[in-house]
């Protein structure tokens, strides 16, 4: 049944979905409706990060270590949590450079240097090979435990001719594969959007394809956690893998193993590749940097679980890193492992794919293209279609490289775990580290530092990591190993400089690290920059700077024909005619020349497709004259920060002048209204004046007309007119009073009084008009004395209009006021009550406006009692307030109708008085 | 005998126009607010109204516009007597049809020769 037909059937299957899917993709990208324009498909591309060695290394890793493996994990959700500082400024860098890979990247930020990008390429070709390796292990490993199981599925390489060994064969079967997959354009840009899409779905069939082994562990194997947890309980040997100290390095492993992981996260080739160059939005990261830590938290939730079973079951799974597929092999299930081989072949593609194709964009962009450019023989420069020529490039390259990994594979061989390996790797890629984000925050860092930098980190790392790969194979004298080179013990590559007892991992990347990063920076600041090269460097460390034209401005001239004739031969025509639609100019023939922009756009298309260095060779050799230099772009920049800093400084005054207009026009608006209020009040005033004033003259002239009138009448007329006379003064005096209060000049004579006392005063004032009146004063008086401090006439004045008042509302029938006065926490309350109507909640604040007059159901002056001014109350609440008191209105709690309530702060003791 | 409603909030006021009215020979007929003076003309309507503004309740602008609005008082002879002196409010009511508008306070001989040249005209 498991054939090895069933399974070869399977997986091209596979492959030839993956190819449709990627087929697809390129489709809909070139008809504008892309599938990748998506934060989720973004996030799960990122998780090519997921290779084989996921799939089965951290269930090896886990059986040998612990939870350790999930440091590998961290490292990247560490990353991911920082993407708005760092990721997001590599991105915005990359799209306007055009960026290829993390080689053309370093290269461009300095100087777009060939050297420099050449170097990249090699460390990454070298480093990345051992990956590539264990890629390809791991298919041929689980392929073989998948046809032979239950024999143990022995591998015995190196004896064997390289046509008997199915990796070449996979090797070769996947270069094609991936020359098919990954160089089908005839436009070589930068981007491969089909390739993503296929990427995203490998990372869902490898998720689906473990998550079923896992719950296949957990709930059928053992009848969910509780008991395979309690069976690991009853095995003591393995209780400690389930603590935090297996981790080899102890506290410092765990360090090393952190900062690995995050930096490998950045610089790996395929990781660069997926995170920055297939980027199309810049937003997408938002959803990718919590989506794909927590894809990476999801596809190891089963690993300690699976871990645990494969060694509670003891012969039956053999080799741990093969549990995913002897565990369900074990159960004699069929099609369960088959989907397990699936998700790990999908596992290892995916990250062959990524990374080859990378790695054959940096080598023919970074090593062969420029090498073609300088050689005289070749004649490039002469010759007409180039575009294929790079594609042929790149198509070799992906050949070698994946036969490189088949021969690292091979001569290597069982030497390492798939672990191990991938940890080599990541130790290489982290050499890019100081060089692309020193670069990136630092304009001083230089090409010759971050040159001999790297250089001598990965020096280290080939010393302590990848050549005792070579001896522990048997290739070379293991015995320098323990001795050290020539006897010389300082050397011993896993006690580097007698640094002993520190995990190969953490002591190898402690000392490539340190020597990358300070002679990047050491001899940075003793070496100078090029003008090229602090061009670029403030570009990139200046990336996020709003007002920054990503591009480099070229004064030379060229003509628009020279530059169609150079895009013809290395992009094609259809790019080309994409480049120049950009600047479209009707008039314009083949003669005129090429404005600047239209020259920046070309070399980045040249950059697309061969990396900045080798578009800048190509373009320097048609245009006469310079790129602007350095000054140039800063001033350029600077130009910017002062436009910016000038409208920030405009926009503050226009928002300045804005806010004082506003302000001027409330003000105006205030000052209308008082205007209209003056008028009014006005208005008032002259009304409340003419009203006696009327009467007044009546009766004068009325007097002075009629010469018989009897006694008695003229008597009540003259009186009538004495009164309104005096109503007149009283309103005339009101009406200071209040301008006084209003305008604040209202003087106050305050001193220490007894409220007591006074009370009592203005009861005495208005008791007997009252009891005239017909009017019951009742007085209740709590305290024995009441100070305050306040004007003694002036308060007066307030009492006896609350009195007067409360009389006028009384009720008709045994109209009744009361004065009550009373202590409130340090106030006093003098309230004076009455048993009329009440005034209505809503009437309630209305009775302090001026002029105010309640209106009584039945007219009040029939019943001989006077008619208010309507001054009163507001001219008491201002003496009230003047005085640091409030006076309002309320339900009489006693006599059922309105309530005046005053209240005033209790004076300070006289002896403070006395002291001060 | 012609009859003449005041209507006046003050009482001095109404007191005096009461006098004078009486002493130029009308019959005179009072009421305190709008309301009242509506029901008053309604009982029994006089030959002449003398009406304030500010009163409790409706207005005198109210009362006028209601007993213009009636084609039974169309014609009714009003004079607004009133403390409001402004020029819209003169406006104001002899639009809404007052005969006559005569600020306070006022002169007391032209207010009886006004009263007795508007009866003159109706009759």
């Amino acid at each position: 049944m498991r054939s090895s037909v069933v399974v070869l059937t399977v997986a091209f299957g596979y492959l030839a979905l993956l190819f449709v899917i990627a087929a697809w993709g390129d489709r809909r990208a070139e008809q504008g409706r892309s599938l990748i324009g998506s934060p989720t498909v973004y996030a799960l591309s990122i998780a090519v990060y997921c290779t084989a060695w996921t799939f089965y290394g951290s269930v090896g890793r886990a059986a040998q270590y612990g939870p350790s493996f999930l440091l590998i994990y961290l490292g990247p959700t560490l990353a991911m949590l920082m993407a708005p500082f760092v990721i997001r400024k590599m991105v915005r860098i990359a799209s306007a450079q055009r960026i290829t890979s993390i080689a053309d990247f370093i290269s461009a930020r300095y100087g777009k240097s060939s050297s420099l990008g050449a170097l990249v390429a090699l460390i990454a070709l070298i480093g990345i090979t051992p990956y590539i390796a264990l890629q390809l292990k791991a298919i041929t490993v689980s392929h073989a435990v998948l046809v032979n199981y239950p024999q143990a599925a022995e591998l015995r390489l190196a004896d064997e001719s390289f046509w008997a060994d199915k990796s070449f064969w996979v090797a070769l079967v996947l270069a094609v594969f991936i020359i098919l997959f990954g160089t089908r354009h005839l436009d070589a840009s930068e981007r491969h959007e089909g390739m993503v899409a296929a990427i995203a779905f490998e990372s869902l069939v490898k998720l689906v394809a473990f998550l079923s082994v896992g719950v296949f562990t957990v709930f059928v194997l053992f009848n969910g956690p509780a008991e395979l947890f309690a069976r690991v309980v009853a095995a003591p040997e393995l209780t400690r893998l389930m603590s935090l100290e297996a981790v080899p390095g102890g506290a410092l492993g765990w360090v090393g193993m952190l900062v690995l992981a995050f930096l490998a996260f950045l610089t790996l080739p395929r990781q660069f590749q997926v995170l920055v160059v297939e980027n199309v939005d810049e937003r997408h990261l938002k959803r990718a940097s919590w989506l794909f830590p927590l894809y990476l938290l999801v596809i190891n939730l089963f690993v300690i679980p699976i871990a645990l079973a494969g060694l509670l079951l003891g012969d039956v799974s053999g080799d741990p890193d093969s549990f995913v597929l002897t565990l369900p092999l074990s159960a004699g299930l069929e099609g369960l492992p088959l989907l397990v081989f699936i998700g790990g072949l999908s596992a290892a593609t995916g990250m062959m794919i990524v990374e080859t194709i990378a790695l054959s964009t940096m080598v023919s962009n970074q090593l062969v293209m420029p090498l073609l450019l300088r050689s005289r023989h070749l004649h490039l420069s002469t010759r007409g279609e180039l575009a294929g020529w790079l594609l042929r490039i790149r198509r070799v390259a992906i050949l070698l490289i994946l036969l490189l990994g088949y021969l690292y594979h091979a001569l290597i061989g069982d030497a390492y775990s798939l672990v191990t390996i991938g940890l080599v790797s990541f130790a290489a890629a982290c050499q890019f580290a100081p060089a692309l984000l020193v670069g990136m925050y630092w304009r001083g860092a230089n090409r010759l530092g971050a040159g001999v930098g790297m250089s001598a980190g990965f020096l280290i790392w080939a010393w302590t990591l990848l050549i005792p790969g070579f001896a522990q194979s048997g290739w070379l004298e293991a015995g320098f190993l323990d001795q050290g080179p020539w006897g010389l013990a300082w050397l011993r590559p896993y006690a580097l400089f007698g640094l002993e007892g520190w995990d190969i991992y953490t002591h190898s990347l402690l000392w490539s690290l340190t020597a990358n990063l300070g002679l990047l920076v050491g001899i940075s600041l003793f070496t100078r920059q090029s003008p090229l090269e602090q061009t670029q460097a403030a570009l990139f460390t200046e990336a996020m700077h709003p007002g920054l034209v990503q591009t480099t401005l070229w004064q030379g001239q060229t003509t628009r024909g020279e530059l169609r004739a150079l895009l013809d031969r290395y992009l094609g025509g259809a790019a080309t005619a994409r480049v120049f639609a950009t600047h479209p100019d009707e008039a314009a023939d083949d003669s005129q020349p090429a404005p600047p922009g239209l020259t920046a756009r070309a070399e980045q298309a040249l950059a697309g497709s061969l990396g900045s260095a080798s578009a800048r060779v190509l373009i320097d050799s048609v245009v006469r004259g310079e790129a602007l230099n350095l000054e140039s772009i800063l001033s350029i920049l600077d130009t910017t920060s002062e436009t910016l800093e000038v409208n920030r400084r405009l926009e503050q005054k226009s928002s300045e002048l804005a806010h004082a207009s506003e302000e001027l026009r409330a003000a105006n608006e205030r000052l209308r209204e008082l205007d209209r209020l003056k008028d009014e009040f006005v208005a008032m005033v002259s009304h409340e004046l003419r009203t006696p004033l009327t009467s007044i003259r009546a009766f004068a002239e009325i007097l002075r007309d009629s010469d018989d009138l009897p006694d008695e009448k003229r008597r009540h007329f003259l009186d009538v007119v004495v009164r309104e006379s005096q109503r007149l003064s009283r309103l005339i005096e009101e009406i200071l009073d209040l301008a006084r209060l209003e305008s604040g000049r209202l003087t106050l004579e305050p001193q220490r009084l007894d409220l007591v006392a006074l009370a009592r005063h203005s009861v005495d004032a208005v008791h007997r008009p009252q009891e005239n009146r017909g009017v019951t004063l009742e007085v209740e008086i709590t305290p024995e004395t009441a100070m305050v401090i306040g004007d003694p006439d002036r308060l007066e004045q307030v009492i006896i209009n609350l009195l007067d008042n409360a009389g006028k509302f009384a009720a008709d029938d045994d109209p009744r006021v009361l004065l009550r006065l009373e202590r409130y926490k340090d106030h006093y309350r003098l309230a004076v009550e009455d048993n009329g109507p009440g005034i209505a909640e809503d009437e309630r604040e209305r009775v302090f406006e001026k002029f105010h007059q309640i209106q009584r159901q039945e007219g009040g002056e029939a019943r001989g009692r006077p008619r208010g001014s309507g001054l009163g109350l507001p001219i008491s609440r201002g003496i009230v307030a003047h005085l640091g008191g409030r006076l309002w209105v309320e339900q009489a709690p006693r006599l059922g109708g309105a309530c005046l309530v005053m209240e005033l702060p209790e004076a300070p003791a006289e002896k403070l008085k006395a002291e001060s | 005998m012609a009859k003449v409603l005041v209507v006046d909030d003050e009482a001095n006021i109404v007191l005096s126009l009461e006098f004078l009215m009486q002493q130029a020979g009308f019959q005179v007929d009072t009421a305190e607010d709008g309301e009242s003076a509506l029901s008053r003309i309604a009982e029994s309507p006089p030959d002449l109204v003398l009406l304030d503004i500010s009163l409790p309740g409706i207005s005198g602008f109210d009362v006028l516009e209601r007993l213009r609005g009636d084609p039974a008082h169309a014609r009714l002879p009003i004079i607004m007597l009133t403390a409001h002196g402004r020029e819209v409010e003169r406006e104001k009511g002899l639009a809404l049809g007052a005969d006559d508008y005569i600020t306070k306070p006022f002169s007391t001989q032209a207010l009886v020769e006004k009263v007795k040249t508007l009866l003159a005209e109706v009759s």
